[in-house]
């Protein structure tokens, strides 16, 4: 009897193991073809020039820059409007009530939207109806009635709009409810409460959700390619009404649109290093950032 | 001229919790600069009365009060009563310490920091020395001001809570057990302490401990499933209770 409970828990054990290992295994081989394909790409150069030859030479520049003037607009549009929403929701609004149920729901659905679904709302509303719209009224053509990255920017803010929500609801929800009562039974109004007892003790939480936002809106390719993505610019854009180029489609268009594939693909291996590199660097940002506050929390600053 | 000497006074007050009553027509005066004790049997409403004198309650969902308590003579329920203007003539002490994560002296100036004329800011070291002085724990933390109030000790935390409800200068304290998650010695650390503050302020304390309440308490307010069942000096009540039901809570019959 215990021989076999035995046997029966080492094979438990054996198969939970091996599936940790299978998934090791993968990341393994992932990073390791990435790394070995893409590592004699990199230099000064590849980050600082842009793409020449038809994408067969070059840098990637561009793409790097356009990425995180994308993801900035990004930022100041997802972050206020989310932590807004989140606080909303989990300091004000009564929990029982319909509409609460409803908005959370919301959220949790607008989660579960593709991404190609973000782009084509993206290009319907933000593009033709918004742009289109201020063109029409200001009597030109063709200023925000086109992609661009504002309108791309949006759609990614969008699309991360329940990650900043939930991350900001996980964190509010982890503040002592005591510390609330604590801060309302001396005097301090609600949002003296919410501003100076809760958001200092939330705010590793808010940033944790922030840089899995920025992590996310810079994989993404889906919500931006219809919504102001460009194909190849031979310029950087100065304006949130400049299209530009981002890391994310510039893999997928050098890949899929090089006229000699052979010489490209070192170039979108060292491109996809490169974006690796950043998402992996920004998690880790993240996770500093994390244990730093929360350790000055804990000191009481 | 009974509200010269009861500056609380609650009339006829009831509270329900969506459809159950919580507290029925409670009346009883609360005077000024005593120790008044709340005791009963778990559950028989003692912390949510205690709650009601700073509407506290009101943070609930589904509360809904019937009646008067007044202070100073305003019902604290009327309509052109401010809660927060409330809250700062009526402080509270809570049964678990619940410093916040910030510095001990961040902790006491909370309160002076929030108020609305920002008064003492310039002397707001003078008004924490004072309140950590007042609340007997001066001595113990005033090399460590600026280190966090989570690194002291549960009795020490409990007595820079009451620091930070004092410096707020208010008029009535509340205390919700404010000893029950303390060691004996801690204990009787806050007991003197709650002796020495009734020179200054009207405190009205919730306790299970039927010897607390006999230590500290000049008047007592015994409650029973919602309703008061008896309220008098706490002397004659511990001694000579005038409710056989009051009798019975106090020889341990029930509880």
């Amino acid at each position: 009897m215990n021989n076999k409970r035995r046997i029966g828990d080492n094979i438990r054990i054996g198969l939970t193991g091996s599936a940790v290992l299978l998934i090791a295994a993968i990341l393994a081989v992932i990073l390791g073809t990435i790394i070995i394909g893409g590592y004699k790409s990199l230099s000064c150069e590849f980050l600082t020039k842009p793409s020449t030859d038809g994408m067969t030479a070059g840098g990637i520049f561009p793409a790097i820059f356009g990425m995180v003037f994308s993801l900035l607009i990004m930022l100041i549009a997802v972050v206020p409007v989310g932590v807004a929403t989140a606080i909303y929701l989990h300091e004000y609004a009564r929990p029982g009530l319909l509409l609460t149920k409803l908005i959370r729901g919301a959220v949790n659905n607008l989660a579960g939207v593709p991404s190609i679904v973000f782009g084509l709302f993206g290009l319907g509303f933000f593009i033709q109806f918004i742009g289109g719209g201020l063109d029409h009224s200001l009597g030109q053509s063709g200023l925000f009635g086109q992609p661009c990255i504002l309108w791309a920017s949006l759609t990614l803010a969008l699309m991360n709009l329940p990650m900043i929500i939930v991350a900001t609801e996980e964190a509010l929800r982890a503040v002592p409810q005591a510390e609330r009562a604590g801060a309302l039974a001396l005097g301090a109004t609600k949002w003296q409460t919410i501003r100076h007892v809760v958001l200092p003790q939330a705010v590793s939480g808010i940033m944790t959700g922030v840089v899995l936002t920025i992590s996310r809106g810079a994989g993404e390719v889906a919500p931006i390619m219809f919504t102001g993505a460009a194909y190849y610019l031979p310029y950087l854009p100065k304006l949130p009404t400049d299209q530009f180029m981002t890391l994310g489609y510039h893999i997928f268009v050098m890949t899929t649109q090089s006229p000699d594939i052979d010489a490209t693909v070192p170039i979108a291996m060292g491109a996809t290093l490169v974006l690796l590199a950043l998402t992996f660097s920004l998690n880790l940002v993240g996770i500093v950032i994390r244990s730093h506050t929360r350790s000055q929390l804990r000191k009481g600053r | 001229m009974e509200t010269k000497h009861n500056r609380l006074e609650i009339r006829d007050f009831s509270l329900y919790y969506h459809r159950t009553k919580a507290l029925e027509d409670i009346s009883m005066s609360i005077p000024e600069q005593k120790v008044t004790a709340i005791i009963g049997p778990s559950g028989c409403g003692k912390s949510t009365l205690l709650r009601s004198i700073n509407r506290m309650n009101e943070l609930i969902d589904g509360v809904a009060v019937e009646g008067e308590i007044r202070l100073d003579g305003e019902d604290i329920y009327g309509r052109n009563i401010d809660v927060v203007e409330l809250r700062r003539k009526v402080g509270m002490v809570f049964q678990r310490p619940n410093p916040f994560p910030k510095s001990i002296f961040e902790n006491v100036a909370f309160g002076v920091r929030m108020g609305e004329n920002g008064r003492a800011k310039d002397n707001l070291d003078q008004v924490v020395e004072s309140s950590l002085k007042e609340a007997a724990i001066w001595d113990e933390v005033k090399d460590r001001l600026h280190r966090s109030a989570m690194e002291l000790s549960g009795g020490q935390q409990q007595r820079v809570c009451i620091a930070r409800a004092l410096a707020v200068e208010p008029e009535v304290i509340l205390m919700d057990e404010p000893a029950s998650a303390l060691d004996p010695i801690a204990t009787a650390k806050i007991e003197e302490l709650i002796f020495r503050l009734k020179e200054k302020y009207t405190i009205v304390i919730v306790t299970h401990n039927m010897q607390q309440a006999a230590r500290v308490s000049d008047f007592t307010a015994f409650l029973m499933l919602g309703k008061l069942v008896e309220f008098g000096a706490t002397d004659r009540m511990l001694t000579n209770p005038g409710n056989k039901l009051t009798e019975e809570y106090i020889t341990g019959r029930f509880g």
